[in-house]
C-alpha cells in the first residue's frame, strides 16, 4: 500500500498524439510530451493558443488515446474513462433540460447511487457552491459564473481523486473569474484532489498553481517547468499585488512570450 | 403575444413617474397591442368569407365552381346534423383520424429509434444511408395504388401510407439532431460515469428533442395527407371519399366543406402538439415556434 500511495497521480511519459484532419492529412498536436502530477498537486498548463493544450487532458480522461508513449493514472495505465476522474469544461456542458439539482445528481444516478442518496449528496454540494435557493432553476436561468458553480458541483459530487480543468473560467468576467479561483482553491483544499488546470492566462496560472508548466507552440511540447512558492492558502484576490507574484510573473511571461509569438507568426503567415 | 417586449420610450414619463404607473402604462399598451392584433386577424377574415360571399353572388367567379361560404355553411350543418350520402360525417372524420393517427404515431415511434439508432452507430449510418436516401427519392403518394393493391380497401393501407410519409421526416431531423448533439456535454455525460445506454437515454434523446419535435409538428399534417390520399385512391370510407364523391357529383361546396373540416383538424392536433412540446420543453429559455 505504502508503494501505491507514492506513485504520481498522473503521469505522461514521451507521449505523441496525432490527428488525422478530414483531409486526411496527418497533423501532429503533442509530441514527446512528459509531465508528472503528484498527489494532491496543482499543476497549471499554460502555452499558446490552440498548441494541444487540451489534448494532453484528453489523453488523461481516456477520452483520447496517445499515438505514442504511455498515460499512466495512479500508477496504472489508462484503459477508458477513470471514474476517478472529474473534469470541468471550458464551455457550458450543462444539461440544459435539467433544473440545477438534477444536473448535480447526474453523476450520482449514472453511477448507480440511488435516488434520494444522490439528491441528499446534491443538496450538501450545492450548499457547499452557494445555489441551495436555485435547486430548481434551469441553466438557462442562471448567470455564468452561477453555471460554472453547478459545473463545479456536478463535478466535485463524484469525489473525484484528479481534476481536469479545460480553460473553466475563459468565459466568466474579471470579477466573477477572482470569486471562481477562491471557490475552486477552498473546494480543493478540502477534496485533496490533484489538479491539471488548462489555461492561456498566464496570471490564473500563477495564482492557483503550485507549478506552472509552460509549452511550446504546437505541437506541443514541455518548454520548462516552474514551481511557484506562494504560500497556501492563498487569496486571489491580493495575491497578484505581490511582489513574488508580480517576479513569477515577469519571468514565465519572457518565457511564453516566445512561444505566443511564435505561434502568432505561424497564424499570420 | 406574451412574450412581446414593449417599449417604454423614456420621454413618456414625467420624472419621479412610480414603478407602479410605469407598469400600469406597460400592462395597458400591452392590452391595447393585443386588443388591436385580433381585431385585425377577424377582420381579415371576415373581408375575405365576405367578398367570396358577394362575389359568387354577383356572379363575378362561378359559384359552380367557387361555391360560396353560405352553402360550404350550410354543406357543413347538413354533414352535421343528417349526415353525408355516405352515412354519418362523425364516422368518415373517425375513420380518417384512426388512419392518420396509428400512421402518426407507428410512424414516428419508427423513426425516432431507428434515426436515434443510426445516429449513434457511424457505420450502421453508413452502410444504410445510400437506401434510406433511394428510398426517399420515391414521391409517397405513388405508393398509394400499391398499398391499396397488396393491403386492401381497409384501414391498414391508408395507415402504410401515412407512416411512410410521417417515418422519413421524423427519421430524418433524430438522426439530424443526435448528429448535433454538443460534443462537450457527451464528453461531460461520460466521464461523469454514463454508460452508452444511459448515454442515449438520458443525453442524445433529450438533446434531440427539439429536432424531432420540429418534425412531428409537420407529419402529423403528412399523416393525414397520406391517409386522404389512400381514401381518394380507393376506399369505403374517410374524408378523402367524401371529397371524391363531391368531385364525381360536382359538388364544390361539399369539397370545400371537407376541406374545413381537415383544416381544423390539422389546427386541433398543432394546438396540441404545441402544448405537449411547451410542457416538455419548460427548460429552454424561449420556444422555437410562434407565439400565438
Amino acid at each position: 500500500m505504502t508503494h501505491e500511495k507514492t506513485t504520481p497521480a498522473i503521469e505522461l511519459i514521451n507521449v505523441s498524439r496525432r490527428f488525422l484532419t478530414p483531409t486526411g492529412k496527418s497533423l501532429t498536436a503533442l509530441r514527446d510530451f512528459t509531465m508528472t502530477v503528484e498527489r494532491g498537486e496543482f499543476v497549471a498548463v499554460v502555452g499558446p493558443t490552440g498548441c494541444g493544450k487540451s489534448t494532453t487532458l484528453n489523453l488523461v480522461t481516456g477520452l483520447a488515446s496517445p499515438s505514442a508513449g504511455e498515460v499512466r493514472v495512479m500508477g496504472a495505465p489508462v484503459k477508458g474513462i477513470d471514474p476517478r476522474i472529474g473534469f470541468v469544461f471550458q464551455s457550458d456542458a450543462l444539461f440544459p433540460w435539467r433544473n440545477v439539482i438534477e444536473n448535480v445528481m447526474a453523476g450520482p444516478l449514472f453511477r448507480g447511487r440511488t435516488k434520494s442518496d444522490a439528491t441528499a449528496a446534491a443538496r450538501d454540494w450545492l450548499a457547499r457552491v452557494g445555489l441551495s435557493r436555485f435547486e430548481q432553476h434551469y441553466p438557462h436561468q442562471l448567470s455564468g459564473g452561477m453555471r460554472k458553480r453547478v459545473a463545479l458541483a456536478q463535478t466535485f459530487i463524484n469525489g473525484p481523486e484528479i481534476l481536469l480543468m479545460d480553460e473553466p473560467f475563459s468565459a466568466l468576467d474579471v470579477q466573477t473569474r477572482v470569486l471562481m479561483h477562491e471557490e475552486l482553491l477552498r473546494l480543493w483544499s478540502e477534496a485533496k484532489a490533484s489538479v491539471v488546470f488548462v489555461t492561456h492566462d498566464l496570471e490564473e496560472a500563477i495564482a492557483l498553481a503550485d507549478k506552472v508548466y509552460v509549452l511550446t507552440a504546437g505541437p506541443a511540447t514541455v518548454k520548462s517547468v516552474y514551481t511557484i512558492d506562494l504560500p497556501r492558502p492563498r487569496v486571489v484576490a491580493d495575491i497578484r499585488y505581490e511582489q513574488s507574484f508580480i517576479d513569477y510573473s515577469r519571468t514565465i511571461w519572457a518565457d511564453l512570450k516566445e512561444e505566443v509569438e511564435t505561434s502568432y507568426a505561424r497564424a499570420a503567415a | 403575444m406574451t412574450d412581446a417586449t414593449i417599449d417604454i420610450s423614456a420621454g413618456a414619463f414625467r420624472p419621479g413617474t412610480s414603478d407602479a404607473e410605469i407598469e400600469a402604462a406597460a400592462a395597458k399598451a400591452a392590452r391595447n397591442r393585443r386588443r388591436t392584433v385580433m381585431f385585425w386577424r377577424v377582420a381579415i377574415l371576415v373581408a375575405f368569407l365576405g367578398l367570396w360571399e358577394i362575389a359568387a353572388r354577383q356572379a363575378w367567379i362561378d359559384p359552380f365552381f367557387y361555391a360560396m361560404p353560405s352553402t360550404i355553411a350550410q354543406r357543413l350543418y347538413e354533414w352535421t346534423t343528417e349526415g353525408t350520402s355516405e352515412g354519418p360525417l362523425w364516422y368518415h372524420l373517425y375513420v380518417t383520424m384512426e388512419e392518420a393517427v396509428i400512421g402518426f404515431v407507428t410512424g414516428s415511434v419508427a423513426g425516432i429509434i431507428i434515426g436515434v439508432a443510426l445516429g449513434r452507430n457511424r457505420m450502421a449510418a453508413d452502410i444504410f444511408s445510400i437506401y434510406i436516401k433511394v428510398i426517399n427519392s420515391i414521391p409517397r403518394v405513388v405508393l398509394a395504388p400499391i398499398f391499396i393493391m397488396i393491403l386492401g380497401l381497409g384501414l391498414a393501407s391508408k395507415v402504410a401510407l401515412a407512416f411512410v410519409m410521417v417515418f422519413f421526416v421524423v427519421f430524418h431531423n433524430a438522426f439530424q439532431g443526435v448528429r448535433e448533439a454538443d460534443r462537450a456535454m457527451i464528453a461531460n455525460a461520460r466521464i461523469l460515469g454514463a454508460s452508452n445506454w444511459q448515454l442515449t437515454r438520458s443525453v442524445i434523446v433529450p438533446s434531440a428533442m427539439s429536432w424531432i419535435f420540429a418534425s412531428l409538428h409537420v407529419s402529423f399534417g403528412f399523416a393525414i395527407i397520406g391517409a386522404i390520399v389512400g381514401e381518394f385512391v380507393g376506399s369505403r370510407y374517410g374524408i378523402g371519399l367524401l371529397i371524391n364523391i363531391a368531385k364525381g357529383s360536382f359538388d364544390a361546396a361539399g369539397m370545400y366543406a371537407a376541406i374545413v373540416i381537415v383544416m381544423v383538424v390539422a389546427l386541433g392536433a398543432e394546438y396540441l402538439m404545441t402544448i405537449i412540446e411547451d410542457r416538455l420543453a419548460k427548460w429552454r429559455p424561449q420556444p422555437l415556434h410562434e407565439t400565438q
